[in-house]
């Protein structure tokens, strides 16, 4: 018989009952509420009369709608106060800790989990959001799920889920200097496309991976739904359990050994056998840029903007039309000609303390050029914001002419007052390049921290390794 | 929930491949915390001509002629005919919230995100994947048929087309039962709180940490 996969390892290790219609009853370790997704839940669960399953296996935080400015004065649109209050309220009434937005802890949900080691390997973990898949990055059954489930998981500590179908993205050899795991990721997005990954469970391997650090891990995972996978994660090693060492909700004591024990065993087996298997030469991954309306839509900073003309797929061939006309982009056009107008660097995919070292890393001792309008770095948390604070990052930011926020999502979304104006370019780390996503009309390419460095000292995207 | 049986209505062709539920309700209409209200705002920025933002009154913004679900031919219509990967993108059940505010029972594409796919299942729409080919010959009758409707049998699994073709179509069992019995899956869950709590129990004994912060 065939060893097991990482994602069977998991599953079968919650199943509470197998349904007689191939679904199983999965049982939930953690589940991360925010603000946006989760008030309907509660409301559901005061109207049938339900209490959460177990509170202490929940944790919430408002980071889509806070302001990255000054937070003295509070929220000032109104639409977006109701719904922080409407969390602290919630909280409240029914037990849950939350980290509301005055607490040095707060932060956006992906970073904070992994970050208090509130999420753990071995965990299932859901939470109402597309990008819970970062938690897979430590060896965690982590997915995103609607609000329906969200009060499904409240009130009951499980999900009715059928198994996905299980991938391997396997990254082999060593990256280039200047390549990150944001680049191995678009890479990995543009070579299976957004619906690759769809009906799977990814798991990433291979070298280029397990060289990346925890959070470069997590990078990866957080995109695995831009490449159509609920869930992506990586085997735990050596690194995963120094990572987890003495974070506030790791175990200690006793309880760590045994939990180290246990963890070790986090990894497929030799011989277990995936539906599919994707591998990628990793000395191939050049860094990235994307020129469309879609994660896919990637290319390597020396290339060109491609020419819809050459693609043989209709579908695509529209779909590629489309795009660079929103993108106000012409068939050709080296990708370094392209000049943004605003730099964005935060997000769940890079805001986590060595993103930011790499964007100051390239930032010091340089200006951003006249040309930017603005150019911003938003921490992933408060505690990721005090560290960065205390190695002297926010100087070397702030004298080069980038302004430094409080933790949030800000302009990942455009749910507070960070965001485009229509028409406006922006190299963004985060994780979509939806038409509309960073503001009406505006228009998003997904860069690296390095590349949105490069691109907002020298006005225009440029390969972090030439400057 | 509302059940979903036997369901005939008016088809609208969104010829996009991926389209995102960022374009389906775009985030400004997150901030509501009701689950209605989501309708007059689907596919906002490719429907109106002005940026929209919640307590606007939609009636007096300018509209986009050119989108598809401001054509009068397609008025009323509650089956929505799109490309493959619809509804990628942000898990966000605002969106199916939104499709069915404003009418929408019935999806009919190539492929539909996962996530989504599941967000519909739970809130009485009915996503339907057929064929590529299928698919590009639905789009060029609803294109030169007026009136165009589309009806599905989901006991019987079946989709029939305005000018009679049959085309099956799979869906797993358990939301199959759920969209045709319209479900609380929540009770029904609840009834097996013992096996929870017996899971609970022998987990506390093997992975005792898991446990370890209160309860
Ligand atoms: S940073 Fe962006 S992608 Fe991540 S949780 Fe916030 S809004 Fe979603």
């Amino acid at each position: 018989m065939a060893g097991k996969t990482l994602y069977d390892k998991l599953w079968q290790d919650h199943v509470v009952r197998e349904n007689d219609d191939g679904t199983a009853l999965l049982y939930i370790d953690r589940h991360l509420v925010h603000e946006v997704t989760s008030p309907q839940a509660f409301e559901g669960l005061r109207l049938a009369g339900r209490r959460p399953w177990r509170t202490s296996a929940n944790l919430a935080v408002a980071d889509h709608n806070v302001p990255t400015t000054d937070r003295s004065g509070g929220i000032k649109d109104p639409t977006s106060r109701l719904q922080v209050d409407t969390l602290d309220r919630n909280c409240d009434e029914f037990g849950i800790v939350e980290f509301g937005m005055g607490d040095p802890r707060q932060g956006i949900v992906h970073v904070i989990g992994p970050e208090q080691g509130a999420t753990q390997p071995g965990m299932t973990v859901v939470c109402g959001d597309s990008h819970t898949s970062t938690h897979g990055a430590i060896g965690a059954l982590a997915f995103g799920i609607g609000t329906s489930e969200v009060e499904h998981a409240l009130a009951t500590q499980t999900l009715i889920q059928a198994k996905s179908k299980r991938m391997l993205v396997r990254v082999d050899g060593k990256v280039g200097p200047g390549v990150t795991a944001k680049d191995i990721i678009l890479g990995i997005i543009g070579h299976i496309g957004t619906a690759g990954g769809t009906g799977y469970a990814i798991e990433y391997g291979g070298e280029a991976i397990r060289d990346l650090s925890v959070e470069g891990r997590m990078t990866i995972c957080n995109m695995s739904i831009e490449a159509g996978a609920r869930c992506g994660m990586v085997a735990v090693d050596d690194r995963t359990i120094e990572f987890m060492r003495g974070r506030p909700f790791a175990p200690s004591g006793e309880l760590w050994d045994q939990a180290v024990e246990y963890w070790r065993t986090l990894h497929s087996d030799d011989d277990a056998e995936f539906d599919r298997v994707v591998v990628l030469d990793a000395a191939d991954i050049q860094p990235q840029v994307s020129w469309g309306t879609s994660p896919e839509m990637v290319a390597p900073v020396g290339g060109r903007v491609p020419d819809p003309a050459e693609e043989s797929d209709p579908v695509k061939r529209t779909g590629m039309e489309r795009a660079l006309e929103y993108m106000d982009l012409r068939a050709g056009t080296p990708l370094s000609e392209v000049r943004p107008d605003k730099i964005f660097i935060g997000s769940c995919t890079n805001s986590r303390i060595e993103d930011l070292r790499a964007a100051a890393e390239v930032v010091r001792g340089r200006r951003v050029a006249d040309t930017i309008k603005l150019a911003m770095v938003v921490p992933g948390s408060g505690l990721v914001k005090k560290q960065a604070e205390d190695e002297g990052l926010d100087r070397i930011f702030t004298e080069a002419g980038f302004e430094w926020r409080e933790p949030g999502c800000s302009m990942c979304l455009a749910m507070n007052a960070d965001r485009l104006e229509p028409g406006e370019r922006c190299a963004s780390t985060s994780n979509r390049n939806f038409e509309g996503r960073q503001g009406q009309g505006g228009r998003t390419h997904l860069v690296s921290p390095a590349m949105a460095a490069a691109a907002a000292v020298a006005g225009h995207f440029v390969d972090v390794r030439n400057i | 929930m509302e059940p979903i049986t036997q369901f005939k209505g008016v088809v609208a062709p969104l010829d996009r491949a991926n389209v995102d539920t960022d374009a389906i309700i775009p985030k400004q209409f997150l901030k509501s915390i009701k689950r209605t209200g989501f309708g007059p705002n689907l596919f906002d920025e490719w429907r109106y001509m002005d940026q929209g933002e919640p307590g606007k009154d939609n009636s007096e913004r300018p509209l986009n002629p050119d989108f598809v679900l401001n054509q009068p031919r397609y008025e009323g219509a509650s089956v929505l005919l799109a490309r493959r990967n619809f509804g990628c993108g942000s898990s966000r059940e605002h969106a199916p919230w939104a499709l069915l505010d404003f009418g929408f029972r019935v999806l009919v594409a190539p492929s539909f995100a996962d996530i989504f796919y599941n967000n519909c299942t739970k809130n009485g729409i009915l996503p339907v994947s057929l064929d590529e080919a299928i698919i590009e010959h639905l789009f060029q009758e609803v294109y030169e048929t007026p009136g165009y409707t589309i009806s599905v049998d989901l006991p019987n699994q079946v989709l029939e087309t305005h000018f009679g073709d049959r085309h099956p179509f799979d869906i797993d069992a358990f939301r199959k039962h759920a969209l045709v019995e319209g479900l609380d899956e929540i009770g029904l869950t609840l009834q097996h709180a013992d096996e929870i709590r017996a899971y609970e129990a022998r987990r506390r004994q093997s992975a005792p940490w898991l446990f370890a912060g209160g309860q």
